[in-house]
């Protein structure tokens, strides 16, 4: 038993946090979000360098064959920082097929994800919001020993960005009818159309597929993988969101702790005052409860798989509510300032929104929490 | 980092768990006698104080054996570990860290042995959060120092047989902290007077005690002279762990769930409604991450550190549970509400848990002066 880090995940936490400093403050993060594509190509190609693309991959596929805890640190730097990439994203999609595609599969796109020649990203969820197998309702027709699929995939992270699809289908009313397709942007009949929303650093657009031919190299795995592989991925996104998200709390908590300390009114900073550190105290103890909560649930992916649903649901679901209120706590305890275009704590307000919301909120992840405590 | 206990820890949980199966009768088979027969057992196997160096008489185990100790034996509803919660949790800790050679020979034994037993005179008539300006007043007097003055909201302090005291030993001191020193009291000692307060369910647990001319050798200072606010933060960050661990919380939500599993609103079983579930599945989250706090101050411990403002953290997730917890099953028991039972008691008595210790608007104090480093009232 030991709930620490080692060294060389510290020096990590060192280096990830040195660079996204230098590279990335705030005033570029801004420029960034204001560019069409969402995400700087110069940054990428020095991420793919630093090896953080390929960091759970396996070495063969040039990765660096790290576990989700090392991710875990990367991840909370980027969400402190609103690093605005399409790394977890291209995490995520990379898992998928490192975890359920053929030898064939695998070789074809691991090395390109894991270099950053490829971006990819997963497309599970269907015109209704709703994270569940049951909502999976993009049909197959099939043809020949092909599939052919057509209709909208919503919420997809980083879809204009992306080169490749992990598309969520289904062949049948079954769980076990459920597939997932590996689509190539460039592939005829896909097309892509980013979604207007509110937080500039995290994309998410509509992708479209018109009679879109799936070969059997295609289907991932070679075969219906069932509803479990969906719900798998739906919990490797959350675990990834909620472990932003306690980076984004602790953006929350730096920039207003440090208000408090030079805003003066009434002859005093306002820290003084117990109506503003008492909040910011709570943001502290949640932020704690989001770290023990996250870092368990990626060591359980290793260490004890089969409880690793119940941790993540609980991981997202404490960040989601934690990270929203951070938000809100964050914008009042400034007051007027915290309400501007020019200042940054509306970059973090918008984030705690989308944190919140992607891959299940709070209601969702504690209505799993609830089954999994046997009611 | 790593979850897995070692074998050796996984054997010391088989270990405790057999001797429970071995020893720990059912509780309605308990008589008056079992609990001195229990902590004797217990004390044979070094499971008292069990964390402790050998050198002192303890056990010499691992902070995470000790862990799971506790664990076992909440579990499985046995007594806590000894009969002086007080004197186990902070005392000897105290002692051992800054106790003369002459203190722990003659405290530490009968500490162990459950013989003795401790209370904490902290608080004061107007001394409550504002513990740095405790007023008790111990004078020096040739050998001897001589006390004057209150305590109140003393548990124990009618049975306990030493009082854990702070006192002002320098009210001229350049702070108002420098001036506090701890005193190791015998409560038998001429001029103390303990006076019952009832506690809002009607019992005699806490006492105002009074000191007149009471004499105490300058040989039980526990630490130097005036260093007493130094000792008390010790004991206080021991005393906000020791209350703060996840186990009874963990009761508390088990039996939340079997209320709730018999239970209706609004005609149907509350189990169907959605509020319901979630608030329960939060409590079983937050008490999830008190547990993972918890090992993860262990984890910082075992490397060196000593528990410090960390603690006011499970602390303050002690005061979210146990009282919202309460009122979500006096929501379920609808109007059995206002009869008597445990959900009822401890919808009063939780009150008392949540100040001990210091208040969650204190912890709140602590965590943004001490940690986020935010100007002092």
């Amino acid at each position: 038993m030991d709930f620490g880090f080692s060294e060389d995940q510290e020096m990590l936490r060192d280096q990830v946090r040195k660079f996204l400093d230098d590279q990335c403050p705030l005033p570029q993060v801004r420029t960034i979000a204001a560019g069409p594509q969402g995400y700087s190509p110069d940054l990428w190609k020095q991420l793919s360098e630093l090896g953080w693309l390929g960091l759970t991959l396996p070495e063969e596929y040039g990765g660096v064959g790290l576990d989700w805890v090392d991710l875990v640190i990367i991840l909370e730097e980027t969400g402190r920082t609103l690093f605005p990439s399409p790394l977890v994203s291209t995490t995520l999609a990379a898992t998928a097929i490192n975890a359920y595609g053929t030898a064939a599969q695998r070789q074809q796109w691991l090395p390109g994800l894991a270099s950053g020649s490829h971006i990819g990203t997963l497309a599970l969820l269907d015109e209704i919001d709703f994270l569940s197998p049951e909502a999976i309702r993009m049909t197959a027709t099939s043809s020949g020993d092909s599939y052919r699929l057509s209709g909208q995939k919503r919420f997809v992270q980083d879809a204009s960005a992306a080169d490749v699809f992990i598309v969520a289908f289904r062949s049948g009313a079954a769980d076990s009818d459920i597939g997932l397709a590996i689509v190539p942007a460039q592939q005829s009949g896909v097309s892509v159309e980013d979604t207007p929303g509110w937080d500039r650093t995290k994309r998410t657009g509509v992708l479209t597929l018109e009679d879109v031919e799936i070969s059997p190299d295609a289907l991932l795995g070679g075969t219906m993988l069932g509803a479990h592989a969906v719900e798998t991925l739906v919990d490797r996104g959350a675990l990834a969101v909620a472990a932003e998200a306690i980076g984004v709390c602790e953006g929350i908590l730096s920039l207003t702790s440090q208000y408090a300390l030079d805003r003066k009114q009434f002859g005093s900073p306002i820290g003084r005052y117990q109506g503003v550190k008492h909040p910011l105290a709570e943001m502290y103890v949640d932020i704690e409860c989001m770290k023990s909560l996250v870092y368990y649930a990626a060591w359980t992916l290793q260490g004890e798989p089969d409880e690793a649903p119940a941790a993540i649901a609980k991981a997202k679901a404490y960040a989601s509510e934690s990270v929203c209120s951070a938000g809100v706590n964050g914008v009042q305890l400034h007051g007027a300032i915290g309400y501007t275009d020019e200042y940054d704590m509306q970059l973090f307000i918008k984030r705690s929104k989308w944190s919140r919301a992607t891959y299940g909120d709070e209601d969702f992840h504690y209505d799993r929490v609830a089954t999994f405590g046997g009611l | 980092m790593d979850f897995d206990f070692t074998e050796k820890e996984q054997a010391f949980r088989a270990e405790v768990k057999q001797f429970i199966a071995d020893n720990l009768p059912p509780p309605e088979q308990r008589d008056e006698n079992f609990e001195q027969q229990w902590h004797a057992k217990l004390g044979e196997k070094k499971w008292i104080g069990f964390s402790w160096p050998r050198e002192h008489g303890g056990g010499g185990g691992t902070l995470i054996e000790q862990f799971i100790l506790k664990e076992e034996m909440s579990k499985a509803m046995a007594p806590d570990l000894g009969s002086d919660f007080m004197g186990l949790t902070w005392v000897g800790p105290a002692l051992i860290r800054h106790g003369t050679e002459e203190q722990k020979k003659e405290f530490m034994p009968d500490l162990l042995n459950c013989r003795s037993s401790w209370c904490t005179g902290y608080s004061e008539p107007d001394v409550g959060s504002d513990l740095g300006s405790l007023k008790l007043r111990a004078v020096r007097d040739g050998d001897d120092y001589v006390i004057n003055g209150s305590k109140i909201w003393t548990t124990k302090a009618h049975v306990a047989k030493y009082i854990f005291l702070t006192v002002r030993t320098n009210p001229e001191a350049e702070s108002r902290y420098r001036g506090i020193s701890v005193l190791l009291t015998p409560m038998n000692t001429p001029g103390i007077e303990v006076r019952p307060i009832v506690n809002i369910v009607g019992l005699h647990h806490f006492n105002q005690v009074f000191f007149t001319d009471v004499r105490v050798p300058v040989s039980a200072r526990l630490g130097a002279e005036g260093e007493g606010w130094k000792v008390v933060m010790g004991a206080l960050a021991n005393e906000r762990s020791g209350i703060s661990e996840s186990t009874g919380m963990e009761r508390h939500l088990e039996k939340l769930k079997d209320l709730a599993r018999k239970s209706f609103k609004g005609g149907k079983p509350a189990l169907e409604d959605a509020e319901v579930r979630r608030k329960i599945a939060r409590f079983e989250t937050q008490i999830a991450a008190m547990r993972l706090n918890g090992l993860r101050n262990l984890t910082k411990q075992i490397k060196g550190a000593q528990p410090s403002s960390e603690t006011s953290v499970n602390k303050l997730l002690r005061g979210k549970l146990e009282i919202p917890m309460s009122d979500l099953a006096m929501g379920l028991l609808g109007n059995e509400a206002t009869g008597m039972g445990e959900w009822q008691h401890d919808s009063f008595n939780f009150h008392g848990t949540v100040i001990g210790g210091g208040s969650p608007n204190i912890q709140r104090n602590i965590i943004a002066e001490r940690v986020l480093g935010l100007p002092k009232d």
